[in-house]
């Protein structure tokens, strides 16, 4: 099955050294997803600041700045995995640096025939 | 009639347990069960109860999912699907049961999945170990039909939608999810343990009910290679604390209804036997050297159990194991009940002492009663009556109420 998961934390306030841990605990967290043979892709999302809202209401296109929801914790990022079920998908998340600080939100991904 | 249902009650886990194998989904699954239900009904009576009513319920139930699957043309990717394709129905008297593997263990530990809402894990348990219709289990946990069957239905879906694996999970996760299967098993016994006399006898019901499915837990866990042993330790400790308390039972309320606690109780009404079989799990338990929240609790039950009164009851060991549960789960509950045991060790000053330095259970009842016991054993009357008053304005259990009221009176 494939699993999406929801990087939420706080928005980027780090300073660049810390930027620069994180992004080696991606990278070892990838190596080892490649290493158990896990067929992932991942992206990482720029700032909520650069967020815009789109709606389309009778026909028309309202576009407003900012994020779907205004919250303290903000989709950060995300990693879409094929493994076997549930209890996989939830232990792949679990070691995803920013299950430390944030939080991660799994969801099945609809496949249709 | 009541036997077939009684029947019914016992091999549904079993029936259900099976089918999942194949169907991966527990809403089909229990449709199915239900079929097979009301053919029984059927032809059981004339035709006589099977020589294994299982292996009958399995294989009517298998039959006819073959048959739905079919008829919908469901002969997809997934599991039922090939499963589908490469089977055809059998006749009901074909199978042996030893050949049909008890597969309730898988059954517990996805129903009890920590991605489904604790109350869903409970009312799952219910039904599809339990072998409880939707009505029954609303009215048990006193919540409306209609909410109990969305809640019902939406975990089923969530366990074929999500994914949600039919296995014994892996060793890694083994204890965090044997402890998510206890909480909920001890959930069940606690809705029933504190349901009052006035209630539905259906409530009461849960404690039985709760007991058979830790028997049936612990014999599972038995049989399984992995999980005999240690990581059995608790549910034993489990099963020995719900027989324990449970043995009270019958002493527990007055005939008119009324709460009587411990140090009151007729302690020639508690089933002995059922004391005798607590304590020899609890030792068994024990022997496994996995210390745990149940087992102390058990302990202290136990010691409590085998008092001949309350003044020959072992209160320091009381003390003691409440320390080493407060080191587990440090709750202001737990050090209340710490806090009345050393008053019963110590004296009542000792106690009240502990009670005066507690935060946090100003709005919790049994913080007032604990108190106004005490107070009323060191003969402060103005002041009991006032605690004993604190506590009746927030105790929510009518048997319970009407215990602290005559408290009261003879505070006066």
């Amino acid at each position: 099955m494939k699993y999406i998961a929801l990087i939420y934390g706080e928005d980027i306030t780090q300073t660049p050294e810390e930027i620069k841990a994180e992004i080696g605990e991606y990278y070892a967290y990838e190596t080892g997803l490649g290493a158990r043979g896990v067929q992932y892709s991942g992206h990482a999302l720029h700032p909520v600041s650069t967020a815009t809202t789109v709606r389309v209401r009778d026909g028309k296109t309202l576009t407003t700045d900012g994020p779907f929801a205004e919250t303290k914790e903000i989709l950060g990022g995300l990693y879409v995995f094929d493994c076997n079920d549930l209890d996989e998908a939830i232990e792949l998340a679990s070691q995803i640096p920013g299950a430390k600080r944030g939080s991660i939100e799994v969801r099945p991904i609809m496949t249709f025939e | 009639m009541e036997a077939i249902k009684e029947i019914f009650q016992r091999e549904a886990g079993r029936v259900v347990a099976a089918l999942m194998v194949h169907l991966r989904d527990l809403e089909l699954a229990e449709d199915c069960l239900q079929d097979a239900f009301i053919a029984a009904l059927r032809r059981w009576p004339s035709e006589g109860v099977p020589r294994s009513p299982a292996a009958w319920l399995i294989t009517v139930a298998r039959n006819r999912a073959l048959d739905r699957l079919r008829r919908e043309r469901r002969f997809d990717h997934t599991e039922a699907g090939r499963w589908a394709l490469e089977n055809t129905p059998t006749p009901e008297d074909d199978m042996n049961p030893d050949d049909i593997p008890d597969e309730r263990l898988k059954l517990i530990f996805t129903c009890c999945h920590p991605a489904l809402a604790k109350e869903s894990q409970v009312a799952l348990t219910l039904q599809a170990l339990g072998g409880l219709s939707t009505p029954e289990i609303a009215a048990a946990f006193l919540t409306p039909l209609a909410t109990m069957q969305q809640r019902l239905v939406r975990a089923k879906r969530k366990i074929r939608d999500a994914g949600i694996p039919y296995q014994v999970p892996p060793a890694h996760a083994i204890a965090e999810r044997l402890d998510a299967v206890l909480a909920v098993l001890y959930l069940i016994f606690n809705a029933g343990y504190v349901a009052s006399a006035g209630e539905s006898l259906v409530r009461h019901d849960l404690c039985a009910e709760a007991i058979r499915l830790g028997r049936v837990l612990c014999g599972l866990l038995d049989h399984d290679p992995m999980l005999r042993g240690g990581a059995s330790a608790e549910a034993l400790g489990l099963l020995a604390l719900m027989l324990l308390h449970d043995s009270r039972r019958s002493a527990r309320t007055s005939p008119a209804g009324d709460l009587i606690p411990l140090e009151e109780q007729n302690r020639s009404l508690w089933d002995s036997a059922q004391i005798a079989e607590g304590v020899g799990l609890l030792d068994r338990a024990l022997a496994l050297q996995q210390p745990g929240i149940y087992q102390i609790q058990a302990a202290i039950a136990a010691l409590h159990a085998q008092a001949a009164s309350p003044t020959q009851t072992d209160w320091p060991q009381i003390a003691l194991l409440y320390d080493a549960l407060y080191q587990r789960t440090p709750s202001p509950v737990v050090a209340l009940n710490r806090a009345v045991a050393v008053a019963m060790a110590d004296g009542a000053e000792r106690g009240l002492l502990l009670l005066n330095e507690l935060d946090g259970l100003d709005g919790y009842y049994l913080y007032h009663a604990a108190r106004a016991d005490l107070l009323r054993r060191m003969a402060i009357m103005g002041a009991a009556r006032e605690a004993y008053s604190r506590a009746y304005a927030l105790c929510p259990n009518p048997a319970e109420r009407a215990y602290l009221l005559r408290r009261m009176a003879e505070c006066e």
